[in-house]
């Protein structure tokens, strides 16, 4: 009952503030000094053709009358017009979708992995020079951003150590049999081991630029956590029972200090979605974040409009997601 | 015999310098950039293009970095571009640090409708997603230093407002406090003559990390070209020349990468090691 109460107390919210950066979205973008119609056309346009096209994007309307011309479109669907490319907002936007939220999946997988097993190794060898070299580490992968990770990695496995692919994000030359843009999802489906290996080998470098900094505070707060929590009583009872220290930190401790690290990556995991903003662009994969640089380089104001609410909404799920995972997982919170 | 205590001393205090030391030398090679650089930072010549750093068969004597593939030298492109990372690094750091300390401060120590209101609008803003609010705000604003200042100071006065709140809240509650609105201070006197001297080392830190993402920010920004729009040197520019032509010439991509990569996390590491000088358990 609790878990469904706040349920629907979070989609409510979740709700408000999607409505409500639709409205900052909107009227924001509605302040540009340039008009975006004068760059469509031709130069020598007269401003009578100017008048034309703005009467057609309906951008002639009082503001209040097109947000809600626009905000009636949004609910049917229609997102509008992007003025670069004169296709509709929504398949722009919703064929980019796929190949970023496998990125970002794919760079949060990696960060649990190698977060995980700096905490674990960190634990296990805890006060030696291991544990040393783990924080050093992990304090250099915290003051770096995604953006020289990448690069980084450019560098040493792109060009000296050329062993992953450094642009793209599948061969152009390969012939793709994909109904979905989900290219790495269904690859595995339909046992295409050859596609795959090649969609991975060139989402492993984005993807571990991204989870370089996520991975170093998955590493710190779990191996914090892990610490306290080997020192409680009944951790010490496993150990009197005769178990290893491994069996002990993987069995008894991991489970009780994981909670506090899942919020946190949750909070984290929007970061790492914003970050392939830029982590697209290096690597020039064909996302939602490289789209929206050449939107905002275009002032193509009807897509950025539509990625920025795209955004927005993934940012909003995957914060509800964390919330329910919270209230499931934890027993206070499940019983209250 | 040293002890554990001086030994983290000890360790933070290299890397204080260090850092110290690498922003330093920055800062001065900025402002001398006319002088020091040893070339003209725009001067093109096709005939000298893609000229390798000094050790590598085939370079020029002069161009100690090599050259760009228009020809242009590398090491003075570094330095002129200082100016520009530098100067975002400080305009922005110090625009946004006197905005959001002084709302954090004031919502901290006088509390009441002020700390309701700030604290309001600070959740606000932290509930909207800072890449979202860069990519709006760039859209709006149009590329550009002044665009890319404001972005800054837009998004993140947050971070200085929460922290300078929470410190002058936890000051506001001393003693000393107390004795020296008894000795016939007023509000305002006793937030800038009191607690402000005791809230400045943390302000101080958060400036130092602010500079740092100042300068990332400038270099991702100028990277995808939304920075200055003319051909004068950035590190995030040489950089997207560098990526585009890594395999015939590394070296216009690795030693500004060198130079950024050194120059983030200096400031990092100088704001992570004030923050131990001003940690008054390891003190």
């Amino acid at each position: 009952m609790a878990i469904l109460r706040l349920l629907a107390i979070r989609l409510f919210t979740t709700l408000v503030t999607l409505s409500g950066v639709a409205v900052i979205v909107f009227f924001v973008i509605r302040v540009v000094p340039g008009n975006p119609i004068a760059m469509m056309l031709p130069p020598g346009a007269t401003d009578e053709d100017i008048a034309r096209l703005s009467a057609l994007y309906g951008l002639d309307q009082p503001l209040v009358t097109q947000f809600g011309i626009w905000v009636a479109g949004v609910v049917q669907g229609d997102f509008g017009t992007s003025i670069t490319t004169r296709q509709p907002v929504l398949d722009l936007v919703l064929g980019r979708l796929p190949a970023t939220l496998e990125l970002s999946i794919m760079a949060l997988v990696m960060a649990v992995i190698l977060g995980g097993a700096a905490a674990l190794t960190g634990t296990r060898f805890r006060g030696g020079r291991t544990e040393g070299a783990i924080d050093v580490a992990n304090g250099m992968a915290l003051s770096v951003p995604d953006f020289l990770w990448g690069l980084v990695l450019i560098l040493l496995f792109g060009v000296l150590l050329p062993l992953f692919h450094i642009s793209g994000r599948v061969t152009p030359s390969l012939e793709l049999p994909f109904t979905t843009d989900f290219y790495l999802f269904e690859s595995l489906i339909r046992l295409r081991f050859d596609l795959w290996a090649d969609i991975v080998s060139h989402m492993f470098m984005p993807a571990l630029a991204l989870a370089i900094p996520l991975a170093a505070i998955i590493g710190q707060l779990l191996k914090q956590s892990l610490k306290e929590t080997m020192n409680l009583d009944y951790v010490t009872l496993a150990r009197t029972k005769g178990y290893g220290e491994t069996r002990v930190i993987l069995r008894e401790a991991l489970r009780n200090a994981a909670l506090p690290t899942l919020t946190l990556v949750g909070v984290q995991f929007t970061f790492l979605i914003g970050g392939t903003v830029i982590i697209e662009r290096l690597f020039s994969y064909e996302g939602l974040g490289n789209m929206a640089i050449d939107a905002v380089i275009n002032r193509d104001l009807p897509l950025i409009q539509g990625i920025v609410l795209l955004f927005a909404l993934i940012f909003t799920v995957v914060n509800l997601i964390v919330d329910l995972l919270y209230a499931v997982l934890n027993p206070r919170l499940r019983h209250a | 015999m040293l002890d554990g205590r001086s030994m983290i001393r000890r360790r933070a205090g290299l890397r204080l310098w260090l850092s110290a030391g690498w922003l330093a030398l920055l800062c001065l090679a900025a402002l001398l950039a006319p002088w020091v650089a040893p070339k003209d930072p725009l001067a093109q010549d096709l005939f000298l293009g893609r000229l390798p750093p000094f050790w590598v068969a085939g370079a020029e004597p002069g161009y100690w970095l090599g050259t760009d593939s228009l020809g242009r030298d590398v090491l003075s492109r570094i330095i002129h571009g200082a100016r520009v990372a530098l100067m975002v690094a400080l305009i922005a750091g110090t625009i946004t640090c006197l905005i959001g300390a002084t709302l954090g401060l004031l919502a901290g120590f006088l509390r009441g409708w002020v700390d309701m209101a700030i604290s309001r609008l600070i959740d606000i803003w932290m509930a909207f997603p800072p890449v979202l609010f860069s990519i709006l705000l760039i859209a709006v604003l149009g590329p550009g230093l002044i665009s890319i200042i404001i972005a800054i100071v837009v998004i993140d006065w947050t971070r200085f407002a929460r922290v300078v709140r929470a410190e002058a809240m936890a000051q506001g509650a001393m003693d000393y406090v107390a004795s020296a609105r008894v000795a016939g201070r007023g509000r305002i006197g006793t937030m800038i003559r009191e607690i402000l001297p005791n809230v400045l080392p943390t302000i101080v830190v958060l400036l130092t990390l602010e500079m740092g993402i100042a300068v990332i920010v400038e270099a991702i920004l100028s990277f995808v070209n939304l920075s200055i729009s003319t051909d004068d040197p950035t590190w995030g520019g040489m950089i997207a020349e560098g990526r585009t032509s890594i395999h015939q010439a590394w070296w216009v991509l690795v030693f500004p990468l060198i130079t950024l990569f050194l120059t983030v996390l200096s400031f990092s590491q100088l704001g992570e090691g004030l923050k131990d000088r001003f940690d008054p358990v390891l003190r």
